[in-house]
């Protein structure tokens, strides 16, 4: 068994490393992070929680790729955590990790699987994408943002679906306009069997009603809140079919349909006002250690 | 014992009680009538030798009788400041029926505290046997069961899915009532004990089952953490929190020091906490010390609070408003929580020992304004890992179903604390594991 990378507080060992870290586009970054249990454990739709340092936030990030003993992250830069996780550069060290958490990808053959990915939400698809194929099914993927300086993984994804058809709102890369349009496009050709979709909230509430009308079976990768990511806080909690879940135990994958998603994006507000502050102060404190200073 | 008075408490979050002084501890422990056949011991679920104890403490000798407490009990700093001692070992003194039970609680804090101060003595660990025993969760209950069969010569290895070990006692118990340099330091004789003391893992995910089950004993100490909601209409609302999300920000993260510390808690002005045990006085005092009007909205009388005593009187000498007989039906809001509205209930007092059941009193809805509420009704154990064991038997609530040692329907698997009982205490979970231990030692050496 393998203890090496376990942090066992005072016991020397501090934490876990940065192996590589570089920019995807414009405010999305990928870090690769060495943490043997999670990469050993980890399927296909399941996340990890991390802390940067003692003061940190405990933040959830999917684990888009595993090497080895690292696991990958994809994370857009929007407040004071994942910022400062920006600027972290290989050889640093990240406290806590911890996972992998959720319940995997629910994977078998269906026939024709169709994954959706908006913004920085394509970082979960690839690896989605990968174990449907191996489980022997066509999978087609779409992947949608705001514009192409935003747009990340469009290789990997190509290589990791049967076809891939790209969207950006401003037509500076692919079909112009939504990832929604082209599932309307592909839906049309063909019914698919399963839908995979995964982005900022408001993505997955209005493409999600594409697949509504034919019934089609459809997934969305839900991201409240979270602190323990354990199940024993319910600040996760998300209303499904009427019902109270918690996103980190019982999901983070739910079937989109009965998906509430205006309680989603009310509860993702509750900190507004805080992220803001944390933001400004963070980025206060960068400036006076000149630019991209890691923190401590 | 001196207790800081409320006006200066309530605005931190230094220890409330700053316990005797080494002239009080001795004038108390002098009270003691050395009972031949103490009772009081029969109150402690860990059987401490409380004349033994308190004699040393009357004599003088602090370091000496921290010693015979930690015979029994490795957390006594802990117990001290938490067990709830009028129901167990001082509500068994006989001293209590005439005048005051003496305060053996404090007495057991203040050996602990000098002892701390003064230098831990790690007990002696048996001849290594070459067993391997995984103990999964940092609670009381695995750090009693951990720190036993490190003691009878076992390798020990123990998870914890959080980035602090201690369970409750690192994210639900504040720190006005523990201090977490306390409850560290506890912890930290397991280290020099050779316990490895594993965080971050969450066993059934990070640690798989199978790998589990290949330890040659595996002991459950995984809790009662999951929090139940009410089940009323408004509750995800934007500002309601579960008990165990809002202490757990203010007293894992340091949400009370954000922006210095990342995480942070919504600062409201006025707080509503549901429920009436000591998970409820914790959040409605932090809540207080948050700088928030708070009223705890408790359904059954006063008399029918199941939260210690003494924690109720200063909860209410810190500024919380007690409302009872009244239970939410409803969270108001739009997006965030603007109030909550009540119904009072009828509490008829039935004799015997079960308690009474509050009915509802028609057409008496009121409306407390709120912008924030917390729910305290009770915890259930955590299913994740325990729904994972192929085969294991759980009872109706979710709890693992083991016996007066600890075994459950798997072989090798004990359990012991609130994952088997159900949310309970401190005290009764170590009393639980430590049971657990010596039993999985009695299997492990094939006795
Ligand atoms: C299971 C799960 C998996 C996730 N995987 C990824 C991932 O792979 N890549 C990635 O970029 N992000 C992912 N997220 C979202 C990520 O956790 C948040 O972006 C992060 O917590 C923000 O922290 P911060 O301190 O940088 O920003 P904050 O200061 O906390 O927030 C800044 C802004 O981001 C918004 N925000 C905060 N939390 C979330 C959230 N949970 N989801 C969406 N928006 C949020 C806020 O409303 C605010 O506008 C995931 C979330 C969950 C629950
Ligand atoms: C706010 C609050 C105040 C309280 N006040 C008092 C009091 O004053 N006096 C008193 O006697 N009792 C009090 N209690 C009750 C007491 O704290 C509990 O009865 C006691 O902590 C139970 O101990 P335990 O070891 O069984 O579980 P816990 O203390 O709950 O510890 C369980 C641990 O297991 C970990 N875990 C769970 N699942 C896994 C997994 N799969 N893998 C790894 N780790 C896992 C958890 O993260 C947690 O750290 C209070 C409880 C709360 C919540
Ligand atoms: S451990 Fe608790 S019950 Fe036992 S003597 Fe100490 S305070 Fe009393
Ligand atoms: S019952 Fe009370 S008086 Fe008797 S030994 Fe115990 S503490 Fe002392
Ligand atoms: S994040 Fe705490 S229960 Fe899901």
């Amino acid at each position: 068994m393998t203890l090496r990378f376990s942090r066992q507080g005072e016991d020397g060992i501090l934490g876990y490393r940065i192996m590589e870290a570089r920019q995807l586009a414009e405010r999305i970054y990928q870090v690769w992070v060495e943490a043997p249990r999670v990469a050993r454990n980890a399927r296909a739709g399941q996340f990890l929680v991390l802390r940067i340092d003692e003061k940190g936030e405990r933040i959830p990030l999917t684990i888009s790729a595993v090497d080895g003993d690292s696991v990958r992250l994809v994370f857009m830069a929007v407040g004071k955590t994942t910022l400062q996780l920006s600027t972290l550069c290989p050889g640093d060290e990240i406290m806590d990790v911890a996972g992998p958490l959720g319940r995997p990808s629910e994977i078998r053959y269906f026939g024709h699987c169709v994954i959706v990915g908006g913004g920085a939400g394509i970082a979960c698809c690839p690896i989605i994408a990968r174990a449907a194929r191996a489980a022997g099914n066509r999978v087609t993927g779409i992947i949608g943002a705001r514009s192409a300086n935003f747009l990340i993984l469009e290789d990997e994804m190509g290589e990791a679906c049967d076809e891939l058809f790209v969207a950006t709102d401003d037509g500076t890369r692919g079909h112009h306009g939504f990832a929604a349009d082209l599932l309307k496009q592909v839906i049309a050709r063909e019914r698919p069997d399963r839908v995979w979709i995964i982005g900022p909230a408001i993505m997955m509430k209005v493409t999600s009603e594409v697949t509504r009308p034919d019934g089609i079976p459809t997934l969305v990768s839900l991201n409240p809140i979270m602190v323990d990511g354990t199940g024993m806080c319910g600040s996760c909690r998300v209303v499904v079919g009427g019902e109270t879940r918690f996103a980190c135990v019982d999901g983070p994958e739910f079937d989109a349909h009965r998906v509430d998603f205006d309680v989603l994006m009310a509860r993702q507000r509750t900190y507004t006002g805080e992220e803001k502050l944390a933001l400004e102060r963070f980025s206060a404190h960068r400036c006076r250690c000149g630019g991209s200073e890691s923190h401590g | 014992m001196a207790e800081r008075p409320p006006g200066e408490r309530v605005r931190d979050f230094s220890e409330v009680d700053t316990g005797l002084s080494s002239g009080e501890a001795i004038a108390e422990a002098e009270r003691c009538l050395q009972c031949r056949k103490p009772s009081c011991v029969k109150g402690c679920p860990v059987e401490i030798d409380i004349p033994a104890f308190v004699a040393l403490i009357a004599a003088g000798d602090f370091a000496g009788a921290a010693r015979v407490v930690k015979e029994s009990n490795l957390l006594p700093a802990v117990c001290g400041r938490v067990c709830p001692q009028e129901v167990q070992c001082e509500g068994q003194c006989v001293l209590g029926v005439r005048e005051s039970p003496v305060r053996i609680g404090e007495l057991e804090r203040f050996a602990a505290d000098y002892e701390r101060a003064h230098g831990i003595l790690l007990p002696t660990r048996a001849e290594p046997t070459g067993k391997r025993v995984a103990v999964v969760g940092s609670g009381p209950a695995g750090l009693t069961a951990a720190a036993e069969l490190a003691r009878l010569g076992h390798t020990v290895i123990l998870f914890e899915s959080l980035h602090e070990p201690g369970g409750v006692l690192a994210y639900g118990i504040p720190g006005f009532r523990l201090p977490k340099e306390v409850v560290r330091a506890e912890i930290d004789q397991l280290r020099g004990m050779g316990v490895s003391i594993l965080t971050n893992h969450l066993v059934g995910t990070s640690v798989p089952v199978s790998e589990l089950l290949s330890f040659d004993a595996v002991f459950l100490g995984t809790g009662a953490g999951l929090p139940h909601f009410m089940g009323i209409p408004g509750e995800n609302l934007s500002g309601v929190y579960s008990a165990n999300e809002f202490l757990t920000r203010v007293n894992l993260m340091h949400a009370d020091c954000f922006p210095e510390f990342d995480t942070p808690v919504r600062r409201a002005g006025r707080v509503v906490v549901v429920g009436g045990g000591n998970v409820a006085m914790d959040a409605a005092r932090v809540a207080r010390r948050l700088g928030a009007r708070t009223t705890l909205v408790y359904r059954r009388r006063r008399k029918d609070l199941p939260a210690r005593r003494v924690e109720v009187a200063r909860a209410e000498e810190e500024g919380v408003d007690f409302v009872f007989c009244a239970n939410p039906v409803r969270i108001l809001g739009d997006q965030c929580v603007t109030g909550v509205e009540c119904e009072s209930m009828e509490v008829s007092g039935i004799g015997g020992s079960k308690r009474p059941e509050p009915v509802p009193v028609e057409g008496s809805r009121f409306v407390i304004e709120a912008d924030m509420c917390i729910q305290a009704i009770g915890q259930g154990p955590n299913p994740l890992l325990v729904r994972m064991l192929p085969g294991i038997e759980r009872g109706e609530r979710g709890n693992v179903i083991a016996d007066a040692e600890g075994r459950t329907s798997l072989e090798n698997v004990f359990a012991a604390g609130d994952v088997a009982t159900g949310a309970a205490t401190v005290i009764l979970a170590m009393g639980g594991a430590k049971r657990a231990a010596r039993a999985m030692d009695r299997m492990l050496r094939g006795c």
